[in-house]
């Protein structure tokens, strides 16, 4: 199966583990009383959380006319938080999928934390549309099902439409692809409890027993999942970048739109995977899983697909002078220099120019760096998605109708309690589930331990384990 | 059908290659095992053990297929045949753009379908409860398992003979 492992390959999971210890030190966390550090963090998170409910009945109650959009300026910060939360999501998945038909090794340290991200983040994500539909209570409205106006279909022909049907897929095939992984886990769990925790987690592990035969189908799934989930998280960005590549207005309606939506998801994806895993390892003190070599190998798919980023706005300017459109033109020297140019400033600087920092393998490694580096990302990321939307609508074909806009407190507010929903969720994740994928850990400790391989292997190069696979 | 309750004879190795080795020998013995348990899967188990590949991706396939029939024709009917309207002026069969909704049905279907069939065909679901031997297999033991109800006497000292033989750490009997 696996290429024998090379001996310069550092190990993934140092602290000589043995299989009790491992399953010590990640369900641990999940049956101690939480720490104070948690305690505090929920206590922020929740008070997000109530803002965010506060936020969206406000919206509903008093209706859309309570953000600042305008005729003109009809996308705000709405639009650009579903683009944002939606690429947050992808780097789960590709972590958990991609990497997985790769045969990263490296991705089972983070897996776990990484789907249960893009499922929370895809929650966040999917508010904004269905908010911004302004009447909520119609939002089936959205979905084909057999009415008593005709039937009248919706339109399938509809990016928006599309955008629906990939949301919601995502979602499901995401939830499920990381149930299916936490069933063993939750049966490890499961098997370490008494009383109430051992029926409630008896009633999650759906009754898992580990039986080979079981295994042998959860790997079959899991990699056929893996398999459909690659090309559906290609998809979906590629999808939702057709909400404006399929449209007619300058500086939206271009062929590059879905692999530069693509690339940046991931690009801020795996920045959201930083942030939070360098605050969960530390938290439930799991170095030893998530170690410095995980923090390097994505520091360099952030670099990768950050200046795969940078090179897509080079070529967007580029072909915008040479098309010899003066729409086109006046789009791209407005983005720059009009109205909204402190956003594109703030785009270029934090998505292009400072992931360059991670050239150096010292910064790579260094965890104050990433994590600063993660937070410019994201923040880099959202003013991506507000320049595209913003600057683009703020100046349209008719200078009668130019217009500026800016949020009001609601829409602020809105975007802080997704912040706020999202953190609780991840935060009730960390307590109730571990947040690393024990059994996957336990497969690859005799390739990747540190008793095994790397400077400090004791056992050897086990000549046997290598031929055996 | 299977009986209400089964008398097992387990035995627990504390490591996967040992283990492997024994399943091996008791396959050269030509014992009966009735399951192994482990806490992760163990690679080259199903060919030791004999198992035939398992067959859920060929499901997979055909819910997909399924999938991608529903929501194609469906479109296609909408359009041509209950209600056709004229959009940016294309014509009523507009294949290409069919093409996004196509795939994320697709998709949808194979998956809900194979997560479903694994569930259904592994006896598993929420809240069932299915007897295990022992809680430390999904730590860190990794078992063999022999049926044992109809076995007699020289049968199960033969049986605890292998497990002497092959390095494992525990025997036990349990009536699941």
């Amino acid at each position: 199966m696996s290429a024998p492992i090379s001996a310069i390959r550092e190990p993934l999971i140092t602290g000589s583990k043995s299989y009790h210890t491992i399953t010590e030190d990640i369900c641990g966390p999940t049956e101690r009383t939480p720490t104070t550090a948690w305690v505090i963090a929920f206590i922020v998170a929740v008070t997000g959380l109530a803002l965010y409910v506060f936020s969206v009945t406000w919206t509903i109650w008093v209706g859309i006319g309570s953000w600042n959009l305008n005729r003109t300026i009809n996308w705000g910060w709405d639009i650009t938080n579903f683009v944002w939360w939606v690429g947050i999501g992808h780097a789960g998945t590709l972590i958990s999928a991609i990497l997985l038909l790769f045969r990263q090794k490296w991705r089972t340290g983070v897996n776990r934390a990484a789907e249960a991200m893009t499922i929370f983040a895809v929650m966040c994500a999917g508010q904004f549309p269905l908010i911004h539909m302004g009447r909520l209570w119609l939002g089936f409205f959205i979905f084909p099902y057999p009415n008593t106006r005709g039937p009248l279909w919706v339109n399938f022909n509809s990016p928006l439409l599309w955008d629906v049907f990939a949301i919601s897929t995502y979602f499901t095939v995401s939830l499920l692809f990381w149930y299916t992984g936490l069933v063993p886990d939750f049966a490890t769990v499961r098997d370490r409890a008494n009383g109430l925790r051992r029926k409630i987690y008896n009633f999650v592990s759906f009754g898992w027993t580990g039986s080979a035969k079981h295994w042998q189908r959860w790997e079959s799934l899991s990699l056929v999942l893996a398999g459909l989930a690659t090309p559906l998280v290609l998809s979906v960005h590629t999808i939702v970048s057709f909400d404006f590549a399929t449209s007619v207005i300058p500086g939206w309606h271009t062929t590059i739109f879905p692999p530069y939506f693509v690339a940046g998801a991931i690009f801020s994806g795996f920045a959201m995977v930083q942030t939070l895993m360098i605050m969960t390892r530390k938290v439930l003190k799991l170095e030893d899983y998530i170690t410095l070599e995980h923090i390097d190998s994505m520091n360099k798919v952030i670099l990768a697909t950050g200046s795969i980023v940078g090179v897509a706005y080079l070529t967007e300017l580029f072909i915008a002078w040479y098309s010899g459109y003066i729409y086109e033109q006046f789009a791209f020297y407005n983005r720059v220099m009009g109205p909204y140019f402190w956003s594109y400033i703030g785009m270029m600087g934090c998505n292009v120019i400072s992931p360059q920092i991670f050239w150096s393998k010292k910064m790579r490694r260094s965890i104050l760096v990433t994590f600063f580096m993660s937070i410019f990302i994201n923040i880099g990321m959202w003013f991506e998605r507000f320049v595209i939307i913003a600057s683009t609508l703020a100046r349209d074909y008719l200078p009668s109708s130019w217009s500026y806009y800016s949020p009001t407190w609601v829409e602020v507010c809105l975007f802080i309690g997704t912040l706020g929903l999202f953190s609780t969720l991840y935060l009730v994740f960390m307590r109730v589930a571990p947040v690393v994928a024990v059994s996957e850990i336990k497969g690859i400790l005799k390739t990747g331990g540190d008793q095994y391989v790397g400077p400090n292997a004791s056992h050897g190069h086990s000549h046997h384990d290598s031929a055996n696979h | 059908m299977k009986q209400e309750t089964t008398q097992v004879l387990y035995g627990l190795y504390n490591d996967e290659e040992v283990l492997l080795h024994a399943v091996k020998k008791a396959k050269e013995d030509h014992l009966d095992i009735m399951d192994v348990y482990s806490p992760f899967p163990v690679h080259g188990l199903d060919n030791v053990l004999g198992l035939s590949e398992s067959r859920i991706h060929v499901a997979g396939f055909i819910y997909g297929l399924i999938g991608a029939l529903t929501a194609f024709l469906f479109m296609t009917w909408v359009f041509t045949r209950d209600w056709p309207i004229i959009f940016g002026g294309k014509p009523y069969f507009s294949a290409p753009s069919f093409i996004p909704i196509t795939f994320e049905v697709t998709v949808l279907f194979a998956s809900v379908g194979m997560v479903v069939t694994f569930y259904t065909i592994c006896g598993m679901g929420p809240g069932v409860t299915n007897p295990t031997l022992d809680d430390r297999i999904t730590d860190d033991k990794f078992c063999i398992a022999f049926d044992v109800n109809d076995a007699n006497e020289s049968q199960q000292s033969a049986l605890r003979k292998f497990f002497d033989e092959t390095g494992a750490e525990e025997v036990n009997v349990k009536t699941i």
